[in-house]
Order: structure tokens, then sequence, then C-alpha cells
């Protein structure tokens, strides 16, 4: 069993890695970009904001199998083929994209506005407000948002399995119901939630050792 | 001269309705003076001075500091004038999550300066609002004394030349407030710094502050030293604000007007605080004094006393009295 199960376990893993790197690289500035230019922000652009606000509600109302069909001409695009490990990668980032985004958003906005007055007073420039300010001001609560993200990640990248993207989401489906061997299911699944309580313990340790709050 | 202020005005728009927080002010602020700005809340106090360095955008009028037009500059040298000026917040505004330490040398590094020089500098801070044994700790866990101390060593870092204040002592207790407002003036004193801070007790006016505008609906109703302020409050507002400060004794007597007596409440400002005044207004005239009240308050720069006494007496030796207790330069009210 184990040679069905390790692949899978690592196919999950490299999914949910580098969607979660990929989701992050777009979300990220995304919300930081709704942030800053919301009203009262620091480079107030209200046209703006509104415009991405409304892409990401869009994006976010998608089940995430229908995006991920959606999607397929641009997985073709960029890894070459719409099946398998690597193609899952890129619907999974864009699907999970908005979500990190508002989470960025929620953490960021959490930071006391008299601080950034402060620094807006000592002559801060709107890059130092956000790397030097907003970012670390707000890292327990960027850590809990990232930590909900993978977790949300692995439950997509499960889904993914059922069409075609591989690791313990697709064993689980091609074993445990299509053949009826029960007992790759449950060891799928079991697999799963042990990842899952994993991440989220090691993220609320991180999270409360680095709040200085 | 370092500050003016020209016809400044800031008209806030909520949907549709204009608040006018400020009215056509117009304000000169010396060089190494302690100005306050005192006003019940919502009179426009932190809008005025947020407008000095634009973290608020005036709606109308010029603010020059040391003759540059501060309305004038662009966002680039907006920034550079504000690393100039240091600023210090009811809240404290530190951040979270650096610590003591990292708050001084926050600024520092917003500047680029290097590590070396921000090392010497923030150790000099740190001795000089005696924070040494606190240089790790982090915000949350200093008292709010120890925190706007830190604040101050941070405002002070880029040697400013003018600091701002916005109710810096308004969260914290009156002994904590009197610690603060002596590293206040010990940095004026030792830096040559102009200091301007808003507040809306008059205890931190009466302290630390040789000027004061009292600030009302948006427009500045009285502006005078504090020492006239005190002795002759000309508005009703003014009036309150000194009369809160003195004790309340006066209500609390109840006096029954007797025949052949007057009750008058005397006010002594500086040099006459200190002559016998009492006893030689018993020794020349043929009238007896007996004393009600009195308090004394310590200003900057002089005191002034206030003394409630009933004079005894025929009529026409008081009023010889009170004419003698005029020419003595004594203000004088008969109740
Ligand atoms: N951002 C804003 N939008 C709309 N109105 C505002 C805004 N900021 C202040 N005001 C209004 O401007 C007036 C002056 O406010 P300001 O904060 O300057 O008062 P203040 O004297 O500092 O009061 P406090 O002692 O309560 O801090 C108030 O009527 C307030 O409601
Ligand atoms: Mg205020």
């Amino acid at each position: 069993m184990s040679e069905l199960i390790v692949p899978a376990l690592l196919e999950t893993l490299y999914m949910v890695f580098f969607s979660t790197i990929f989701s992050l690289i777009i979300g990220l500035p995304l919300g930081i970009l709704l942030v800053i230019t919301e009203k009262g922000g620091i480079w107030e652009k209200s046209m703006l904001n509104q415009t991405l606000s409304g892409i990401i509600n869009v994006l976010r109302s998608f089940p995430f199998i229908i995006l991920m069909i959606l999607l397929f001409p641009l997985s073709r695009l960029i890894v070459g083929s719409t099946i398998g490990t690597k193609a899952t990668i890129v619907p999974l980032s864009i699907a999970a994209a908005p979500f990190v985004a508002r989470i960025i958003e929620s953490a960021l906005k959490e930071v006391d506005r008299g601080v950034v007055e402060a620094s807006l007073s000592m002559g801060a420039t709107i890059p130092q407000i956000v790397f030097k300010v907003l970012i670390p001001e707000s890292m327990p609560s960027l850590v809990m948002g990232i930590t909900l993200t993978i977790i949300n990640l692995i439950g997509y990248s499960a889904m993914a399995g059922a069409i075609g993207g591989g690791g313990l989401g697709d064993l689980a489906i091609r074993y445990g119901l299509y053949r009826f061997q029960t007992d790759i299911m449950i060891v799928s699944v079991t697999i799963i939630i042990v990842l899952v309580q994993g991440i989220q313990l090691i993220g609320n340790k991180i999270a409360v050792s680095i709040n200085k709050k | 001269m370092l500050i003016r202020v020209e016809n400044l005005s800031k008209v806030y728009k909520n949907n549709n309705e204009e608040v006018y927080a400020l009215k056509n002010i117009n304000l000169e602020i010396n060089s190494g003076e302690i100005f306050g700005i005192i006003g019940l809340s919502g009179a426009g106090k932190s809008t005025l001075i947020r407008c000095l360095n634009r973290l608020e955008e005036p709606t109308e009028g010029k603010i020059f500091i040391d003759d540059t037009e501060i309305t004038n500059l662009n966002k680039k040298d907006l920034r550079n004038i504000r690393s100039e000026i240091g600023m210090i917040f009811q809240h404290f505004n530190l951040l979270s999550s650096k610590n003591v330490y990292e708050n001084i040398a926050f600024p520092l590094e917003l500047e680029g300066k290097n590590k070396k020089e921000i090392n010497e500098r923030v150790k000099t801070l740190l001795r000089y609002v005696d924070l040494e044994d606190k240089k790790l700790s982090y915000p949350s866990q200093l008292s709010g004394g120890q925190k706007q101390r830190v604040a101050i060593a941070r405002a002070l870092a880029n040697n400013p030349k003018l600091l701002l204040s916005d109710e810096g002592t308004s969260a914290l207790d009156p002994k904590t407030t009197k610690s603060i407002l002596q590293l206040l003036n010990r940095i004026r004193k030792e830096f040559g710094l102009t200091i301007v801070l808003i507040t809306h007790q008059m205890e931190v006016i009466k302290d630390i502050c040789d000027r004061v505008a009292i600030i009302e609906n948006g427009e500045i109703i009285e502006l005078d030293t504090v020492e006239e302020v005190f002795a002759n409050p000309k508005t009703k507002t003014a009036s309150e604000f000194v009369s809160n400060l003195k004790t309340n004794i006066e209500e609390e007597i109840k006096y029954e007007k007797k025949p052949e007596s007057k009750l008058v409440r005397l006010g002594f400002l500086g040099e006459n605080s200190k002559k016998p005044i009492v006893s030689n207004m018993i020794k020349n005239f043929d009238i007896d004094v007996n004393i009600l009240s009195g308090n004394i308050n310590e200003l900057m720069t002089t005191s002034i006393g206030n003394l409630t006494v009933e004079l005894l007496g025929k009529d026409e030796e008081i009023d010889r009295a009170i004419q003698w207790l005029t020419k003595e330069n004594i203000r004088l009210e008969v109740i």
C-alpha cells in the first residue's frame, strides 16, 4: 500500500507547496494594494480599489471545480498539459490568490491607524510604510492567514484529484470510490487530516511566538 | 519667528455636509517657546496641529515654518521637512512588533543612517529619557509614562527643531503627566526646541507653556501669555478653564452678607504675591480683614495668587482700602 500512498503524499505536498507560493506571489501585492488604495489609505485610489475588489469578488464566487475547468487552457499554455500535478498548480494558485488577497487585506487592516500616522509624521515613504510598518506589525495575523491558505489548498488539491490532478485526493477517489478499496481511502483521508492538524498546530505556534502585543 | 499660520481653514466634507473644523486661523509661534493650544473636545485642536506637518491637508491658507511654505511643498520635500519635525501622540503610537531600541532607531532607519550612527544616537537618547534598562522591552511591557518617553526619544532622534504634541499627556495619570512635562521642558531648555502642544487640561498649560491659544468651534478666541490669560481671562471659555484649576472653595463658603463689610477677591501676579499687602492694608486703614480662601498657581515664569477676603469696617474706610489696593496693582473684584 505504501508504494501507492507515498508518491501520492509527495504529489499533494508538491501541489500544496507550490500553489501556496504562487498564490502568495499573486495575492500578497493585491492585498497590499487593497489596503493602501482604500478611502483614507496611504495611497488613496478609489477607482483602482473598487475595480480590484470587484474582480476579487467575482473570482471568489466561482466554485473551484468550475474555475479549474475554465483554467485548463491557461494550464496548457503554462505547463503544456491539463492533467497531472504540475498542471493542477496553475488553477490552484489562481483559485487561492483572491482568497489570499482578502486574508492579507484583513490582516494589514488590523494595524493601528495611529502607528501609520506616526510613521508618516517621521517622513516615511509609502513602500517604507508597507514593508517596515504594515507587514511587520501584522505578522502574527499574516501567519495565521497563510496557515489558513495552506489548509484550504490541501482541501482544494484533494478536490483537484477528482479531475486528474494526482495526490492523495486522487488516490482516495480512484481506489476507495471506484475500486472499493476502503482501506486506501481511509489511509489517504487520515493522512490529509493529520496534515491539516499539523499545519494548524505549527501555524498557531509560530503566530503566538512572534506576537509581541 | 518660527511658525506662521495665515488664514488657515479646514473643511471636512461628509456626505454633502460641510464641517468647518478650522476657520481662518492666524497664528505666530516663536522659536524656542512652548506654545499651548487648549480647547474642548471637537474644538479643532488636533486638526490644527496636524495641519502643521500636513498630516491633514488645509483647505485654505498658508503655513510657514522658518520661511518654508509648508502648504506649498511637493510630496518629497514634505517628507524631508517632516523628518525634521518630531511628533508625539496621546496613544504613543509605538510599533508593537519592535522593542524600545528598535522603535527609537526607526526614524533613523527611515533616513537610511548606518548601523553605527544609529547605535550611537539611540544610546544617547535612551540615556536621555532614562530607559537604558528597558531597551530590549516591547511596548506592551511598558507603562504609559515609559511608552511616552520612548515616543519622545523617537521624536527627537532626527534632531528636530520643532516638536508637536497631540494630547501627549492626556492618557497619563497626574504624576506621570508632571514627569513628562518636566522632560519636555528640559528638552526645550537643552536643545532650544520649539514645542507646540495641544491639550484640554489647563494644568498642562499652567505647568510648561509660555503662551496659549484658546480654540473654540474652529476659531482662536483668545491668545496671550499664560500669565495674562490666568490673570485676565477675557472670554467665558478662558475663565472656565482658569477657574477649573482654582480650588472651588468660594462656592462652598456660605457667606452671609453682614452690614459694614465687603467680600472681595484679590489677584496677585508675580512680584506682588511676595509683598505683605494684607498686613499693610490692616496697618494703613481702620478695617479688619477676614481671610476666607486662597490659593497660588505656579506658572512657568511666575506665580498667580488668589485670595478671597472679607473686609470689615466703615464703608468709606473700606472704599479707601480698595482704592489703595487698585493703586498697588492688585487685581480686585468685589463680590
Ligand atoms: N476626518 C474627519 N472627517 C470629518 N470631520 C472631522 C474629521 N476629523 C475631525 N472632524 C471634525 O472636526 C472637528 C474638530 O475635530 P478635532 O479632532 O480637531 O477636535 P479636537 O479639538 O482635537 O477634539 P478632541 O479633544 O476630542 O481630540 C470636529 O467637529 C470633528 O467632528
Ligand atoms: Mg484631538
